[in-house]
């Protein structure tokens, strides 16, 4: 258990910022650039914790929270999920629905912290991400229900499994390919890529989340990153659980297996990104809405 | 009796042969001309005696083609501004009501242009100390009143490396009911500094107007010189400022196209144009030795020649870099989640484009036919060699796509005149230049036309030079395109523009 629970950890903090390594590589070498080394996120890291921290006269502990629950919620959620083949450390039935409000939780301090600010830029951008993250929920819970009606289990971590594998040649087959899309677009809404946010532009007017973030420095800011980049492992972990051949049956063997479909993972989001533009923010909830559509279908065609 | 008087492009007058109207018959012949659709170019007083009453000079296009019709009348204090009908002259006279300290009446919009000092000491016309240098940004902004209605100021400090300016957004939600550009911040008092020129330091100054058009603000300042001498540029010295300044479009287009590919997060293009620029830009350089082509142009004609061991290797790089420049543009205009962006977004309707006077890529976007090349040529531009290249919807998309179609034309334009060098002296002499002269250039610069009018005293000397960058009309063009816009295309409406900051402060 105790073993276990350390992987999961272990894991989680090393590998999430090298995923972000990869997406801006993937990204440069298809720009025709060398890029950054894979390990320049740790790096960033690294210098941010270093730094001082400039805090707005206008703030209060409200401000500081809102990095510390973008942290700890990534570190919780992942002990709910199995990571490929290893088994989740907690599990219990129904912990689906804690598993979506944790991050209703940090997504509401983040908003708070920036609301706290009381910079007109940060209130649009807590505005958008409010209206955004409305939208993208209810994907979600319904991607859960699917699994969970099909698996025939509330736990997150005997939800997935070799449920993809072992259906996609039976009735079932048709509603896990959409739910395995809707997971992938969500896991892109959430995390802020493109088509829907674009990390890399500084623009203070059409950014969602970055812009939220605009007043945090040094190792609050290191912080927020961090936490970005577990919440991007997190999501993406889902994705590849859904997708994953069947265990091993090896520890060592399956932990491996995992961090590539990981990496993989994460190069296939830089491709997403070389090969598109953002939307418009005024197209984000349409194509919000239709992947809400598109769960409903995939819970319809189960239950016809 | 003639009322008014007709020059050409490059072209000079006496003083003396412009008669001062009375400002109502002055006032009449501005309306009268704008009836017939002429282009207002320039309007600006100048104050020859330092006790003397200011004398207002208007400059338009003038109904016989290829000419520009120059009126000419006495400033007096509190008369009524033209603005209300002849609307592209709105910055015109504040910026004379700023420099002079005349408030004009019933001018719908009468605020600070650069927030300066009046010029010759005196009264401030909206009662500012004028001993003390009034404070940037510092005026009334148009303020929308309502619940749900808010207030987003951006700048003068930016998040990027860009130059300074204020953008206050009335905002209802994420729409944009209004925006209000406050500049100034760049005014280093060109126009002043030039007054009893041309200085030893003169070219540079031009240079430095907006200094990503060195050669278009060069060129357009030694057609006036030349005008004023009545001197000509040999033909292989003018095909030499025309190679630079299609090099100059090139690099720009590039780059802007580029830049618009970074804003809508299409890293390809974007990638692809931020390298290609760094190529047009070393042409330049190969050719005199500056990336931006400072010192390639000089009164007289220009300072470096390109002999045919340089004439081959820029066709070689030229031969190069265009099938990149065509793959990073056809990626870009063909990627549906590029054009999604682009279309309908930051529309500017025609009407109002002609209403603000809009000029270069911003007004062809809207349909207008506009072009100095075209229609006040200068060799070895003419109407044949410079098509119209127009696109009808005046989007983001339309601004996008003449770049893309003037690239495609310069790059034949550069090859050709490259290929077919007239062979010749690379500059004239000039002459001294003559006393109570008035003389004019045009050049249609990357971003639109360039107007430099100067006037010369009893001893020959500027008493007056006048500049109009195209970002001192085309910046109203941006306000109006994010009416009813959604404030976060506002960067992408921007770079659609990419307005000079410093050329519209000089």
């Amino acid at each position: 258990m105790f073993i276990r629970l350390l992987l999961h950890l272990l894991l989680l903090a090393g590998l999430s910022p090298l995923l972000i390594g990869v997406i801006t590589r993937t990204k440069a070498i298809i720009a025709g650039r060398r890029g950054a080394p894979l390990w320049q996120p740790y790096r960033d890291l690294g210098k941010l914790f270093r730094k001082d921290m400039v805090l707005s006269s206008t703030t209060t502990w409200v401000f500081r929270a809102g990095p510390v629950v973008g942290i700890a919620v990534p570190l919780m959620a992942a002990l709910l999920i199995p990571f490929g083949a290893i088994g989740a450390p907690f599990s219990f039935s129904g912990d689906l629905v804690l598993f979506v409000y944790l991050f209703g939780l940090a997504r509401f301090f983040t908003v708070l912290a920036a609301l706290d600010t009381g910079s007109s830029f940060e209130g649009m951008g807590a505005a958008r991400e409010a209206t955004f993250s409305c939208l993208a929920e209810p994907t979600l819970f319904v991607a859960f229900i699917v699994l969970a009606r099909i698996s025939g289990s509330f736990t997150l971590d005997t939800m997935f499994g070799t449920l993809l594998a072992n259906n996609l040649q039976t009735v079932y087959g048709v509603s896990l390919v959409l739910t395995a899309i809707c997971l992938f677009i969500i896991m892109l809404a959430e995390n802020c890529r493109i088509p829907f946010d674009d990390p890399n532009t500084h623009l203070e007017l059409t950014m969602i989340h970055e812009v939220m973030v605009l007043d945090h420095s040094g190792p609050d800011f290191g912080l927020i990153l961090y936490g970005a980049a577990m919440k991007l492992m997190v999501m993406g972990t889902l994705v590849v659980n859904f997708v994953m051949p069947p265990a091993t049956g090896h520890l060592l063997l399956d932990a491996g297996l995992y961090v590539a479909a990981l990496l993989a993972l994460a190069a296939g989001i830089g491709l997403v990104e070389s090969g598109m533009a953002r939307l418009r923010l005024i197209k984000v909830p349409q194509l919000l809405i239709g992947t809400s559509l598109l769960s409903f279908f995939a819970l319809v065609l189960l239950l016809r | 009796m003639k009322t008014t008087i007709d020059l050409v492009n490059g072209g000079r007058l006496p003083l003396a042969a412009i008669p001062v109207l009375p400002f109502p018959e002055f006032a009449s012949g501005v309306i009268d001309l704008m009836r017939h659709s002429a282009t207002p170019i320039a309007y600006f007083a100048d104050q020859a005696e330092p006790d003397g009453a200011p004398e207002l000079f208007a400059v338009l296009t003038a109904a016989e083609p290829g000419t520009f019709t120059v009126l000419r009348s006495r400033l007096e204090a509190g008369f009524n501004a033209l603005t209300p009908r002849v609307s592209q002259f709105h910055l015109f006279e504040r910026e004379i009501a700023e420099q002079y300290g005349i408030a004009f009446n019933d001018h719908p919009w009468m605020k600070p242009v650069r927030f300066h000092q009046v010029w010759q000491g005196g009264k401030d016309a909206w009662g500012r100390d004028p001993a003390r240098h009034p404070q940037p940004g510092v005026m009334d902004f148009f303020r929308v009143e309502g619940e749900e209605v808010h207030e987003v100021g951006v700048g003068p400090v930016h998040a990027g490396i860009i130059e300074p300016g204020h953008f206050r957004f009335q905002c209802f939600g994420e729409k944009v009911l209004h925006l209000e550009i406050s500049l100034g911040y760049q005014h280093r008092g060109i126009e002043r500094l030039l007054l009893g020129g041309p200085w030893p330091q003169t070219p540079s100054h031009i240079e430095t107007m907006a200094g990503d058009t060195t050669i278009g603000h060069m060129t357009a300042y030694s057609l006036v010189l030349e005008a004023l001498s009545g001197t000509t540029a040999p033909p292989r010295a003018q095909a030499l400022r025309a190679i630079a300044l299609e090099l100059e479009r090139l690099a720009n287009h590039v780059g802007d196209i580029g830049a618009l590919a970074g804003d809508v997060g299409f890293l390809p293009t974007a990638s692809y144009c931020g390298r290609l620029r760094g190529d047009y830009l070393n042409m330049t350089a190969a050719l005199c030795g500056s990336r931006f082509g400072r010192g390639m142009v000089r009164p007289g004609g220009v300072l470096f020649d390109a002999e045919p061991a340089r004439q081959q290797r820029l066709l070689h790089t030229l031969a190069d870099v265009v099938p990149n420049t065509r793959g990073a543009l056809s990626l870009f205009f063909e990627a549906p989640s590029v054009l999604g962006r682009l279309e309908g977004v930051g529309k500017v309707m025609t009407d109002d484009a002609l209403g603000l006077g809009l000029v270069g890529v911003a007004a062809r976007a809207c349909g207008l036919d506009c072009d100095t090349r075209r229609h006040y040529p200068v060799n070895p531009y003419n109407a044949e060699n410079v098509p119209a290249i127009i696109e009808a919807n005046g989007d983001v998309f339309s601004r996008a796509r003449v770049r893309q179609r003037e690239i495609e034309h310069a790059l034949t334009f550069v090859r050709q005149a490259l290929e077919n060098l007239p062979e010749g002296p690379i500059t004239a002499p000039l002459n001294s230049l003559p006393a109570d002269t008035l003389a004019l250039g045009l050049v249609e610069g990357w971003r639109g036309r360039l107007a430099h009018i100067a006037l010369t005293d009893g001893q020959g000397r500027f008493r007056r030079y006048k500049v109009v960058d195209p970002s001192f009309f085309n910046w109203s063009g941006l306000a109006m395109a994010l009416r009813d816009e959604q404030i976060s295309d506002f960067p992408l409406c921007n770079k659609s523009f990419n307005l000079s900051y410093c050329g519209f402060d000089l």
